[in-house]
């Protein structure tokens, strides 16, 4: 073991170390993204299996045998996008954030670093953005080719796309934060039996938010659900001429979402960080 | 004097855990915590928990510092403040003249923190695990490799670089998290039970390493509930219960306000009180005390006081069921102060 020498290199306490906080965001950065390099086959099935099945059941089989019309690919398409995301997004944060805090403190190496705690909880955020882009950019064109032509799909706006992409990963990632915060370890099964769950079926993502003229009840209630407006921002960029929420109502919602959660995640993530 | 650590009337009082909604309003990551909730029993009048009372402690530079106590002492709380995971409830805490509340940033860049249970960054390999961490704390990449190699050699992990800290067990899984302590050179160094759960083996071969840190000249902060770790490693011990500062001093020191005599705890079938006059009343008792089912006495030479102590108890109506005899130490010292055992 030891062998006499001691650890150290015989240097003892040294300088103080000058570090700038974007140095130390940057490190913190590093970290997940490595980690998610080792991970990026099992998170892309993890994330992506789920969406691509409901692509096959509903955006190939269904259309084929006669049950729905083939222009339902269309509003499928950005729905399936939505839903892949906002996996990635919520998973990639909230998942490990209640092992973290709960059961293997892995996190504590990271809440000792010289750098505000928030800064900890901003990079999480960012890095559940990243996936929430990485999963929607992985299914689009496997969901198209499954789904085969799609009546009206545009990509002449790719950059907007991105965007509207980027933007609704980050709500969903921010939520993330929010319920890997709130819930403690034994409650995680709820995460997507009570949360999950219900906001993928009602939150436009199989159906677009246009359809629902036909249930006003049901199309005020899924304004609540932020699924509702990342599918719709998808639909507006991606097959701009069918019937979708206007794409200021879909930005509105959004940073809405991304506010609250952020303010409300922070705050948890501040009261698990610091007893 | 240099104070490495200062802490001034900290008190830390967890607020009571909510009926209705489990504890949710209870960070359950909060260092101390858990142990609070099971041991003391001392709670304000709302129901809080009071984990450390009015704390008082001043560590000079350089040196090895004891906190033993039993579970739920307050001793992980106290970790907790000083490495800026908990908050205090009032009081102050400084290191290197550094209020942690206040300047929480440069606390870290000046601590390395050991937990109680290993908690590597299982995403990671072991060499990462440290590389990582030195990189929080802006070490190039060079310097973190060459540093990690070098520790890992001197830890005994120098084959294990490459890796998964799953496969390393407890004890290497230990030395790993001195490893990550000590990656970014800090001036302090907190341990918090850093032994539980090592073979003797193990320990011993962990005292050697924090031997080697105090020699260089580190401030060590250590807590234990073993008596035997904070006598032979520490410069000096303070002894804590209830969040109390009870003693502080060096461990010879400390045994020499140890009551004189052996103690001699007698374990009886039912309440002490009843036979405590009659082993007061025995030639060479220096002092006895009735704690529920223990009577406690000292005696200059205890072997030969037992047959009369017994007899004694007898003569009030009880019976023996355990005996316990304990030379002058650490350890009766600590019973006479808190008036329960440690372990």
């Amino acid at each position: 073991m030891a062998g006499g020498r001691v650890p150290g290199a015989g240097s003892g306490p040294r300088r103080e170390v000058r570090v700038t906080t974007a140095r130390v965001f940057w490190a913190l950065l590093m970290r997940d993204l490595t980690v998610l390099r080792r991970e990026v086959v099992f998170f892309l099935l993890r994330t992506a299996m789920q969406p691509l099945m409901f692509t096959v059941v509903f955006g190939f089989l269904l259309p084929r045998m006669g049950f729905v019309q083939r222009g339902y690919t269309a509003a499928l398409l950005p729905g399936v996008l939505a839903v892949s995301l906002a996996l990635a997004a919520v998973q990639s944060v909230a998942l490990p954030m209640v092992a973290e805090f709960g059961w293997t403190k892995e996190i504590e190496d990271r809440l000792l670093a010289p750098v505000d705690n928030r800064l900890v909880a901003l990079e999480k955020v960012l890095v559940g953005a990243v996936q929430g882009v990485i999963a929607a950019l992985f299914v689009l064109p496997l969901a198209r080719l499954i789904m085969g032509p799609i009546e009206g799909l545009s990509l002449a706006h790719i950059g907007i796309v991105v965007a509207v992409t980027a933007f609704g990963a980050t709500a969903f990632s921010v939520l993330g934060l929010f319920l890997g915060t709130v819930i403690e370890g034994p409650q995680i099964g709820l995460l997507f039996g009570l949360i999950i769950a219900p906001m993928i079926m009602f939150g436009c993502a199989y159906y677009p938010w246009r359809g629902l003229d036909a249930v006003p009840l049901m199309q005020y209630c899924v304004l609540i659900n932020p699924l509702t407006y990342i599918a719709e921002g998808l639909r507006a960029v991606l097959v701009p001429g069918k019937p979708h929420m206007p794409l200021g109502m879909v930005l509105a919602g959004l940073v809405v979402i991304t506010l609250v959660f952020w303010v409300l995640g922070l705050r948890t993530f501040m009261r698990r960080a610091v007893g | 004097m240099d104070a490495a650590i200062e802490t001034r009337a900290l008190r830390k009082v967890y607020p009571a855990p909510r009926k209705r909604r489990g504890n949710r309003g209870v960070p359950s990551f909060s260092p101390g915590m858990p142990a609070m909730a099971e041991a003391t029993g001392m709670t304000t009048a709302d129901g809080g928990i009071i984990a450390l009372d009015a704390l008082d402690l001043a560590i000079p530079a350089g040196e090895f510092f004891g906190l033993l106590g039993p579970n739920g002492a307050g001793k992980t709380t106290t970790i907790g403040v000083l490495t800026t995971r908990v908050l205090p409830t009032s009081g102050q805490a400084f290191v290197h003249g550094h209020d942690v509340l206040r300047h929480a940033v440069v606390v870290r860049r000046r601590i390395g923190v050991v937990p109680q249970r290993p908690n590597p960054d299982r995403g990671l390999t072991v060499l990462e695990n440290l590389t990582f961490h030195a990189a929080y704390f802006g070490f190039s990449r060079k310097d973190s490799v060459r540093r990690a190699g070098e520790i890992l050699g001197q830890l005994g992990l120098g084959d294990r670089g490459g890796d998964k800290v799953d496969h390393l067990s407890g004890g290497q899984q230990q030395r790993l998290m001195i490893a990550r302590a000590l990656i970014h050179e800090p001036q302090v160094i907190f341990l918090d039970e850093p032994t539980v759960g090592l073979d003797p083996q193990a320990r011993h071969a962990l005292w050697d390493i924090l031997r080697g840190l105090h020699a260089e000249g580190r401030t060590i902060v250590m807590t234990t509930h073993y008596m035997e770790e904070a006598d032979r490693l520490c410069d000096r011990i303070a002894i804590v219960d209830r969040g109390r500062l009870l003693a502080c001093d060096a461990p010879v020191e400390l045994k020499k306000r140890a009551p004189g005599g052996t103690m001699i705890e007698i374990v009886l079938d039912g309440d002490a009180a009843p036979a405590l006059d009659a082993a007061r009343a025995l030639p060479g008792i220096l002092k006895a005390e009735a704690e529920g089912r223990i009577l406690r006495a000292y005696h200059p030479r205890g072997g030969e006081s037992v047959a009369a102590l017994i007899g004694a108890v007898q003569g009030a109506g009880r019976q023996v069921t355990d005996i316990h005899l304990a030379a002058p130490s650490l350890e009766t010292l600590f019973v006479s102060l808190t008036g329960r055992k440690l372990d």
